[in-house]
């Protein structure tokens, strides 16, 4: 073993291989940057193929080397533990790094240094970056669809009471609490509902009305995501109970209805709203496209809403079941005031997942003619006064859609952990 | 005894009524016509009702019992049934009868009889021979082989990346672990049709075009119009494949001998390294001896016009494929290694411990314990996610991709018309794939399932 | 005075800044049977866990059966081998019946023939009275029932030393007695065992020696009848006033 005492590190070496180490790090981890940042190289003496290897080559010598257990030095223990505890580690570590800055400049410069954002045409963009103003020019349009300009307001004003009157819960006095759910389950889709007909439709109260055929963007993914998700919830309640029921037609209705809408894409659901509902339906009834898209993406999202609450209902202990039937109450009766109250609190992340699946499944309705925000990027792309900006637009709604689905998913994440301990 | 019987005469004819209705059409047809258009709508759910009368006799065989345990009278058990069939039945004849009177106003017929007609459209892509003269039945098959290419590849590339993010996800290393986290939570909260997009108008549309393109790996070509790559010629293909029949053959036994001689005598042998060499030694061995060779058709640059290249030969993979199978992988691959960390994480330490201390080396741990425990919490989400990709598969319309519902729900509709027929045809696919592959899970489910009290 | 099977010399251990062992000196006799007893947090589990190397100890040596723990690991796979644990969550391996965890270890490590294994672990079964239930998975037994077995499938190794990690912590007290009954029986055929555990009365009636441990030391090493009798700690001594 004396042989390598050189190469092998311990306590004893400390200072001396630590500096080495340190120094080999700095010198790769610097080569990589200047040559990507500043096109510096520094190693160039070296032939081409081998100048490509030496930094990850240097790093490793150097991490090997400062992988020292329990050094008595804090800072180092813990780099250690962290990136250098093998090899195999350190060479993952070393080529994560060296992505990383042979990733940020050019993304950085395209977004942002070479990037153009003034002037409203397209001869604004001269240089070699995105083009924002793009997104500038078309912003409204991507957010609002064919919606007219000038009456953006009635959208902003009915999201905002939307939101407003959805945060009530917060705010209500204990002796209120007890109607939350009624307020949730009946009351709150209601008025929602009247609010954005009345609002965005018009027609009323001096409003002009607006087809929804102009409706499009994001307003419109907020909307049809909205009326699904309120529509599909008591659905999806009444075929879970069915799905648990004793009563085998019942039960086997349920099965059939949740594993039929489970078992087929959402694509063929709306290829069916638009071509086949029609052919259904009486012949001199009309019914609006986008009513026709929600109420299939309703009946769709319902039997997954269905398997999401039929989770919450299994999780709830027999005894509560047991408890209710003792006290004399009957099916309904147990039901309304015991297993679902409990049942629906324990499923609100559950819930919380299938609208965030909503959400990532609407733009999907571009293929009936509903143009949101996907769908807008197609128009917008087509635009012969804007050709060949796809990559600005698809990265602009990605950034959107992308914030609205993380905190989403945060968000039911933390509620499901908090539910975790309080049980 | 008395009600089970009458329940299986039930059944039995409700059988009979359906295949007598799917092969012969109804057996009033020749009735009236005016009796015809009113009982019709009814007549064609007469099977479900003959199921529905021999299911509550089943029952009732069974109910002497049941009633007691439910509580309630025979009435509170069959009413609120009852109920729920006729509003079922009921909105079903609605429809029924709707279609019926919009089909005769449009001068429709219902049925499958388009199927043999020529389809006279073109597909981009397809694997097996397909022209403007062949029927529709064949686009049908020629569309749904398709689909399940890009579900296959899909699932072969979101499993390697799901398994390696997966296991990422655990690693002691800090960028490691949170490289992959990001990476979940980077794809997972991108809408999936945002992603196929961005790949196929935005990433791929940036490739060079095949005259400006530089090979990759020497013989293939990335270009906007597609990947190209050699293709193989085979010399007596069937030989090299029966060798491999062969050397797979032999593997089963060998694996089978080596665990005789483990159970009788206690000897183990090196299985995997031998079932490794013979599957590589047999195969070469027919291009020594079985007159089998392989060639490579290098794709040549071809000009078609003054400013129009593709290359010839080879194998071209369209963009939309390339764009669709990259956006399904790394989009389900999120929710594989999601499955992989689940699996990995539901082991107890004190499992890897109690194998290790019993002396078992660390891949027989892995093997003997960590791997049969971890697949039985694995398997069955990541099947799930398979489903997902495939019924996702669907998005390719999105980028007309030749798929199931761009070909048959999209273009052979418009041309026919058959608005009924045809989704019909398209969701009862879809459906009878994921409910194949759910049958197979629960099976599966059932044969793994560790017993507990 | 026969020879020392595990032989520990001045041994540390870390988790991190915090030192779990200082200093541990011990020697085993063959044949011999120790109780470790202490607080919890004492670190008498990680040095138990120390002798078949589930943790790593950072300094000192351990020898046990004449070899070295080190980083060689074929070393350890052959010391493991001769090192029997059970712990105190039984970690019997659930996709296996009974009979299959217990003929597990002897194919794949001893290379025995699947029949013979299966003899084996049967007579190792009998021992501990849940032959009956050979066939049956871990998941249906009760946690006695499964700690017994987890007894048996150490015992189908042969070990020459036997480790136990509070094997009794985790049971209901009415399973408590067929477990220590099943260890008595054990420790009577004249086996070697070291035992973590807080029932004294266990210790009393087989242990050849007691040590008592706290804050990563060992205290109070003494005969079993003199640790009882009369403590030289005062720390023993308060210890021993709160479990009896």
């Amino acid at each position: 073993m004396s042989k390598f005492t050189f190469l092998k590190s311990d306590r004893s070496n400390i200072q001396l291989v630590l500096i080495t180490g340190t120094f080999l790090i700095t010198i790769s981890i610097l080569d990589v940057f200047l040559n990507s940042f500043f096109r510096l190289n520094l190693i160039s003496f070296l032939p081409s193929k081998v100048s490509f290897l030496t930094p990850f080559i240097i790093g490793m010598i150097g991490l090997n080397l400062i992988r020292i257990e329990f050094s008595g030095n804090r800072f180092l223990d813990t780099l250690n533990k962290n990136i250098n505890t093998s090899n195999f580690n350190a060479a993952l570590t070393l080529l994560i790094i060296f992505v990383i800055f042979k990733a940020i400049p050019p993304s950085l410069s395209w977004m942002i240094l070479d990037a153009n954002i003034s002037g409203d045409t397209k001869e604004a963009c001269t240089g070699t970056g995105a083009c924002w103003t793009y997104i500038k020019v078309w912003f409204r349009r991507f957010m609002y669809g064919m919606y007219p300009n000038e009456q953006h307001w009635r959208i902003n004003t009915a999201f905002l009471l939307v939101i407003g009157l959805g945060t009530f819960g917060l705010f209500a006095t204990e002796k209120m609490k007890k109607f939350l759910a009624l307020y949730y389950v009946v009351i709150y889709p209601i008025i929602a509902f009247l609010i954005i007909y009345y609002l965005i439709s018009g027609g009323y109260f001096g409003l002009e009305w607006i087809e929804t055929g102009a409706w499009g963007g994001l307003s419109l993914t907020f909307i049809v995501s909205f009326f699904c998700l309120i529509f599909c919830f008591p659905l999806g309640m009444i075929l879970a109970l069915g799905r648990r029921s004793n009563l085998p037609a019942v039960r086997y209705i349920s099965i059939g209805y949740i594993e039929f809408w489970r078992g087929v894409p959402l694509i063929t659901v709306l290829f069916m709203s638009s071509v086949m509902f029609p052919m259904f339906l009486p012949e001199d009834f009309f019914m609006d496209k986008l009513v026709r898209v929600i109420i299939a993406i309703t009946l769709f999202e319902g039997a997954y809403c269905a398997e999401v609450i039929r989770g919450g209902l299994q999780s709830l202990p027999r005894g509560q079941y047991d408890a209710a039937k003792s006290l004399g109450m009957g099916y309904w009766k147990m039901h309304i005031f015991v297993i679902l109250p409990q049942a629906l609190k324990l499923v609100i992340p559950g819930i919380c997942n299938t609208f965030l699946a909503l959400v990532k499944d609407t733009p999907l309705i571009f293929v009936v003619g509903l143009a949101e925000l996907a769908g807008m990027l197609a128009l917008a792309k087509t635009n012969p006064k804007w050709l060949g900006f796809a990559m600005e637009g698809y990265i602009f709604a990605a950034i959107i859609f992308w914030i609205i689905c993380y905190a989403m998913s945060k968000y039911s994440y933390n509620l499901e952990e908090k539910y975790k301990t309080d049980r | 005894m008395k009600f089970r019987i009458l329940a299986y005469l039930f059944f039995f004819v409700g059988i009979a009524d359906l295949f007598i209705k799917i092969f012969y059409g109804n057996i009033f047809s020749d009735l009236t016509e005016d009796y015809y258009e009113i009982a019709n709508p009814i007549l064609v759910f007469t099977p479900v009702l003959f199921f529905s009368i021999g299911g509550i006799f089943l029952k009732e065989s069974k109910v002497s019992l049941t009633l007691e345990n439910f509580g309630t009278s025979r009435i509170k058990y069959y009413s609120p049934q009852f109920i729920c069939l006729s509003v079922v039945v009921l909105i079903f004849l609605f429809f029924t009868f709707n279609a019926q009177m919009n089909m005769e106003n449009r001068g429709i017929d219902f049925g499958f009889g388009f199927l043999t007609q020529e389809a006279s459209f073109d597909m981009q892509f397809s694997l097996m021979d397909y022209d403007g003269q062949d029927p529709y039945w064949w686009a049908y098959v020629v569309a749904l082989l398709n689909t399940l290419l890009v579900a296959v590849l899909g699932i072969i590339f979101c499993t390697i990346i799901g398994v390696i993010v997966g296991i990422a996800r655990l690693s002691p290393n800090f960028l490691i672990r949170n490289s992959a986290a990001w990476y979940v939570e980077f794809f997972r909260n991108i809408p999936l049709l945002l992603q196929i997009f961005f790949w196929y108008y935005a990433a791929l549309r940036a490739l060079p075009l095949p005259q400006d393109a530089s090979p990759l790996f020497g013989v293939t070509y990335l270009t906007i119009k597609g990947y190209y790559m050699p293709a193989f010629i085979w010399n007596n293909l069937n030989i090299f494949l029966y060798s491999i029949l062969a050397a797979i053959i032999a593997i089963i036994f060998i694996r089978y001998y080596a665990n005789k001689l483990r159970d009788n005598e206690g000897k183990q042998i090196p299985v995997f390294y031998i079932s490794l060499i013979i599957l590589i030694i047999l195969p070469a061995f027919t291009f020594l001896a079985g007159g089998v060779s392989l060639n490579f058709e290098i794709p040549v640059l071809k000009q078609l016009s003054a400013t129009s290249f593709i290359y010839d030969g080879g194998i071209a993979v369209p963009p939309e494929l390339i764009a669709l199978t990259l956006a399904l992988s790394l989009y389900t691959a999120t929710f594989v290694a999601e499955c992989v960390r689940a699996g990995i994480q539901g082991i107890s330490k004190g499992q890897k411990e109690a194998a290790a201390s019993l002396g078992l080396t660390p891949n027989q741990v892995l093997k003997l314990v960590i791997m049969p425990q971890a697949l039985r919490i694995i398997i069955p989400p990541t099947t799930n996610q398979y489903l997902n990709l495939t019924k996702n598969s669907s998005l390719a319309a999105a980028i007309a991709y030749p798929d199931l519902v761009l070909v048959f729900a999209g273009t052979a509709l418009m041309q026919t018309g058959r608005a009924i027929e045809i989704v019909s045809i398209t969701m009862l696919t879809y459906l009878s794939i994921s409910l194949a592959i759910a049958a197979l899970m629960n099976w599966y489910n059932k044969l793994i399932e560790i017993k507990e009290k | 005075m026969s020879e020392a099977i595990i032989k520990i010399q001045n041994m540390n251990k870390w988790f991190g800044d915090f030192q779990v062992l200082k200093d541990i000196n011990l020697e085993v006799e063959k044949n011999k049977k120790i109780v470790v007893c202490g607080p919890s947090g004492s670190g008498k589990s990680t040095l138990i866990r120390c002798i078949n190397r589930l943790e790593e100890h950072q300094k000192g040596s351990i020898v046990v059966d004449g070899t070295e723990l080190s980083e060689n690991t074929k070393n350890i796979e052959q010391i493991r081998a001769e090192v029997g644990m059970v712990f105190q969550q039984f970690n019997l391996f659930p996709h296996l019946s009974i009979l299959d965890n217990c003929t597990l270890a002897p194919i794949w490590v001893r290379k025995m023939p699947k029949k013979q294994a299966q003899e084996l672990a049967m007579q190792q079964l009998e021992k501990v009275q849940i032959s009956d239930q050979a066939q049956k998975f871990p998941g249906q037994l009760s946690g006695g029932q499964q700690q017994r077995c987890a007894i048996a499938r150490a015992l189908c190794m042969e070990p020459k030393i036997m480790l136990f990690d509070e094997p009794t912590s985790a049971l209901d007290p009415e399973m408590i007695k067929e477990v220590l009954d099943a260890m008595v029986n054990l420790a009577k055929g004249g086996m070697t065992m070291i035992v973590v555990t807080h029932e004294m009365g266990f210790a009393k009636e087989v242990a050849d020696e007691v040590i008592f441990m706290d804050e990563g030391m060992i205290v109070e090493k003494a005969e079993t009848k003199e640790f009882f009798a009369n403590p030289k700690s005062e720390r023993t001594k308060l210890f021993l006033s709160q479990i009896l």
